[in-house]
This record gives C-alpha cells, sequence and structure tokens, in this order.
C-alpha cells in the first residue's frame, strides 16, 4: 500500500517537474524572441514548412466536416422539425469549434512531428552543439523562428478552414438537402457574428504556439540514438495534441461561459 | 593556455572523467590519446562548455571558461565534431561559412562563399562540393567538411575530434599536413583526439593518454616512445596483451 502511494507520488511530482520544465523552455524562448539577432530566413522557411504546406491537410479535414456536420444537423434539426438551422448551425459550429480544434489536431500531427524529429536529430548528431560553436543559440535560431510561425500561421489556416468547412456544408446543403444556394449563404453570412470567427482564430494562435513549443521542446530534450528521437517525435504529438483538446476547453470557457 | 584541473563528469553511474589534470600552452598541438570511450570527446566538451563537469576547473588564459563572455569566448574556438555535424538543411558552402554569414563577423554573401570555396580547397576538395547538401557526400567528405568550417574563421583555438577517422591514407596525410600548418604557421592552439599513431607522429607536439577517468601520462611526442609507462607503450604498439583490458 505505501509502496503503491510512493509510486503515485513520485508519478505526480514527475508529471509536476515536466509542467515546470516545459514552463520554463517557454519563457525562456518568448524572452529569446525579444531579443536581436532575428533569424529571417529561418522564420521565412516555418512559415512555408508549417503555414503552407499544411493547408492541403487542413482543407481536407475542414471540408468533409463540414458535409458531415450539415448531414447530422439536418438529421437531428428535423427530429424537432429545425432542420432549417443547417446553415446557421454549420457555420457556429466549423468557426467557434471544429476549424480551430481539427485544423489545430491535424497540425499538430504533421508539424509537431516533424519540428521534434528534425531537432531531435540534429541533437543527437550534434548539430545543436555545432550550433553553439559557432557562437549561434539554438533557441533563436531554431526554436524561435518556429514557435513565431506556427502562432502566427495556425490562425490563417483555421480562418481557411472555416471557410472550406461552411463550404463543405453549402455543398452538401445544396446538393443533399435541397437548401436554396443563395439563401444558405446569406444565413450564413447574416448569423456569423464577428466573435463567432475571431475567438476561433486566437484559439488558433495558441494552439499554434502548443504545437511548434512541443516539437521543440521535446525535440531539444531527445534522448541519444534513433529511439531517442522516435520517443521524442511520439511525445510531442501526443502531449500537443492532448494540451490543444485542454485549453481548447479552457478557452471556450473564458470566452463563452455566461 | 588551457588548464584543466581535478576535472570530473559522470553521466548517471558511468563515470567518465575522473579528475582530469591537463595543461595546454599556447601555440602547442596536443593530441589526445586513448581507448574509444575513455571521454576524450567528453573532455573536449567540457572545455567549450557543451558539457557541465560535476566539479573541477578549465581555466583559458587564467579565467575560468564560464566566467568568459560567452560569445567572445567561443569566436575563439573551432570545433571538428567527431560526427562532422554538418548542418543537413544548408549546403555545404553555407555549412563552411555559417559563421562567416551571421553575428559579429558577417560579411557579404559572395565574400563569404569564396572564403568557404578556398576552405573546401584547403581540406581537399574541389569547387563542385560546395553546393551539394552534406547528405551527397561520403563519410569521409562530411569529415573534411567539418574541419573546413571549424578553421572557416581561421580560430585561435582549435578542436578536431578524429579528424581522420574514415579516410583513406592519402586523404589522412592531406589533412594531418594540414593541422601541422595551421598550428605552425597561424600560431593556434591545436587539440587533437586521434587514435591513429601516424597521426599523432604527424602533428603532435605534446601528447595525452587519457586512461580510467585521469591523464595516464603526458609529455612532448619525443618522450612518448621512450615512457615507461605500461599503458602507453601498449596503445601505441597496439597490443591485445597488456593491462589496458581487451573487453570494456
Ligand atoms: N551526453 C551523454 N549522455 C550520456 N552519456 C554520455 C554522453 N556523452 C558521452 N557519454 C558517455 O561517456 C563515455 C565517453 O564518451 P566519449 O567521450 O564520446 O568517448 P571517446 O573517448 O570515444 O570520445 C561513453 O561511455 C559515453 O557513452
Ligand atoms: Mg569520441
Amino acid at each position: 500500500m505505501t509502496a503503491l502511494l510512493a509510486a503515485l507520488g513520485r508519478l505526480v511530482l514527475a508529471a509536476l517537474a515536466s509542467v515546470g520544465r516545459v514552463a520554463l523552455f517557454a519563457l525562456d524562448a518568448i524572452g529569446h524572441m525579444l531579443r536581436p539577432p532575428f533569424y529571417a530566413r529561418e522564420f521565412g522557411h516555418a512559415v512555408m514548412q508549417i503555414g503552407w504546406f499544411s493547408l492541403p491537410v487542413v482543407a481536407m479535414t475542414a471540408i468533409f466536416t463540414g458535409g458531415a456536420l450539415a448531414l447530422q444537423i439536418y438529421a437531428g434539426g428535423s427530429r424537432f422539425n429545425a432542420g432549417a438551422v443547417v446553415p446557421q448551425i454549420v457555420a457556429i459550429g466549423m468557426a467557434r469549434e471544429l476549424g480551430p480544434v481539427l485544423g489545430g489536431l491535424m497540425v499538430a500531427a504533421r508539424v509537431s512531428s516533424s519540428i521534434a524529429a528534425e531537432i531531435g536529430t540534429m541533437k543527437v548528431t550534434e548539430q545543436i552543439d555545432a550550433l553553439v560553436t559557432l557562437s549561434t543559440n539554438p533557441m533563436k535560431y531554431l526554436t524561435v523562428p518556429r514557435l513565431l510561425a506556427a502562432t502566427l500561421t495556425v490562425p490563417v489556416l483555421v480562418a481557411a478552414g472555416d471557410s472550406i468547412g461552411i463550404m463543405g456544408g453549402w455543398l452538401v446543403g445544396v446538393t443533399r438537402l435541397d437548401f436554396n444556394s443563395a439563401s444558405y449563404l446569406k444565413n450564413t453570412v447574416d448569423f456569423l457574428e464577428f466573435w463567432d470567427v475571431g475567438s476561433g482564430l486566437v484559439k488558433g494562435a495558441v494552439f499554434g504556439f502548443i504545437v511548434a513549443l512541443m516539437g521543440c521542446y521535446h525535440g531539444m530534450n531527445s534522448a541519444r540514438g534513433a529511439q531517442g528521437v522516435g520517443a521524442a517525435t511520439k511525445a510531442a504529438v501526443v502531449s500537443s495534441s492532448v494540451l490543444i483538446l485542454a485549453a481548447n476547453y479552457l478557452l471556450t470557457e473564458v470566452f463563452f461561459s455566461a | 593556455m588551457i588548464e584543466l584541473s581535478g576535472v570530473h563528469k559522470a553521466f548517471g553511474a558511468n563515470k567518465v572523467l575522473q579528475g582530469v589534470d591537463l595543461t595546454i600552452p599556447r601555440g602547442e598541438s596536443m593530441v589526445i590519446i586513448g581507448g574509444s570511450g575513455t571521454g576524450k570527446s567528453v573532455l573536449l566538451k567540457c572545455i567549450l562548455g557543451l558539457v557541465q563537469p560535476d566539479s573541477g576547473t578549465i581555466t583559458l588564459d587564467g579565467t575560468d571558461v564560464s566566467r568568459h563572455d560567452r560569445d567572445a569566448f567561443l569566436a575563439r574556438f573551432g570545433m571538428l565534431f567527431q560526427g562532422a555535424a554538418l548542418f543537413d538543411s544548408l549546403k555545404v558552402w553555407e555549412n563552411v561559412a555559417f559563421r562567416l554569414m551571421r553575428g559579429a563577423l558577417k560579411r557579404p554573401r559572395a565574400e563569404a562563399r569564396a572564403i568557404a570555396v578556398e576552405k573546401l580547397r584547403r581540406v581537399g576538395l574541389g569547387p563542385q562540393v560546395a553546393d551539394l547538401f552534406p547528405g551527397e557526400l561520403s563519410g569521409g567528405m562530411q569529415k573534411r567538411v567539418g574541419l573546413a568550417r571549424a578553421i572557416a574563421a581561421d580560430p585561435q583555438i582549435i578542436f578536431f575530434d578524429e579528424p581522420t577517422t574514415g579516410l583513406d591514407p592519402i586523404m589522412s596525410g592531406v589533412i594531418n599536413d594540414l593541422i601541422h600548418e595551421i598550428v605552425t604557421e597561424m600560431g593556434a592552439t591545436a587539440m587533437t583526439i586521434t587514435h591513429d599513431m601516424s597521426s599523432v607522429r604527424a602533428i603532435a607536439t605534446r601528447v595525452a593518454m587519457l586512461h580510467g577517468g585521469v591523464v595516464r601520462w603526458t609529455g612532448p611526442v619525443a618522450e612518448m616512445d621512450a615512457t615507461p609507462d605500461p599503458y602507453v607503450q601498449q596503445f601505441i604498439h597496439g597490443r591485445a596483451e597488456g593491462p589496458i583490458p581487451s573487453v570494456r
């Protein structure tokens, strides 16, 4: 019994310690963000890798989700003669929740894994040490550009995902559910308020930060060898996904609880 | 001058350095020999501050290495890593010119490239490799690119971690000559790790043998053959029999 308690205690302590380490890492990164030098080329590269090349997967996710959402809302709404609310609910569902969360999760899968694998490989092949000996701070050169790029581009991805998801709903609404095209779009536009979309974009920025932070943190702390990099990659994807869902709940509480 | 005294470093239960005392006078070419896994690479990393020693002191020109201004300190060093440690997202010439394209030593791109091509030539690589990526090179070529990067900014102190491992005998000769030249002509201080006794004789002015976490023997290279130390004798003659166990 005491052994069990001790094991549990150790687990809790280890968890707290790693939360502390991540927080220190994040503060360190933000500190470096505010001080020169700034590596513009690395930043540009990260914007392409994180933002531009994630667009296809975010678009695919959004269009299928929007379509399925339309079908489900119609089916559910019809049970109490409210099938007509499809455009409004698809729009609010995409903008407030599904756009940012699904976009964030797809970016987590795609980007935090590749960041962790890349930086982890650099760590185990002594490239990080080499950076230091060449008078270049790895936090500034590797972490800051990725953190900034993810925080700035994921909201843009979310905006694209919102629009594409709403289009998916509209396509299904018009072709499968006999909605009038013009009035579907008018209902969507009239109904959406600025904060429905804005809150989703803020979530996107937070999720982008989480994704890059977890990728960089686990990469920089990768253990030695191929196994170390594999473990770092896995940890980056799992932790960023869980943190995104947890942060989403907290942000929703803050933004929308009465 | 670099001075180490009582340097200890352990990784968990693995006690790697257990009280290293060593002095590297300015302008000397110190070669570190010792079996693999004895902590030679760790020793270099301790001096550079890439690995924090558990205890002991390391000074450069009389000042503790941790108290130097970090950027100015590192600007005096060049380091060739054991695995070359090239940045695989950058072209060969961008690797070599890395230090010349950012920070205090920043030069125009064309000038940095010209210096890189010249340094590549000195390590026996033609200009056609400049635009390749490190992944397209053989291990020995990567090693030489790493060497070119280490000397690109003409450092005062250069560390070479196994510069000739994986090279053919002719290339080893070229690299040995280069290291010798850097020390004699540029007056740099060098610390080289090698297992290759012909390299030791070609480049060393002083030799130190690391074994069991301490410096077993150190002295001028001319005295190496005459030392009665059985560890040094076993190592330089490559004998399986002797005080150094062959299973480690
Ligand atoms: N970052 C590290 N973490 C854990 N162990 C390490 C680390 N670096 C080196 N070691 C261990 O220290 C010992 C000496 O390594 P090293 O200095 O690379 O040997 P060598 O003399 O061949 O260069 C080895 O047992 C190695 O496993
Ligand atoms: Mg080594």
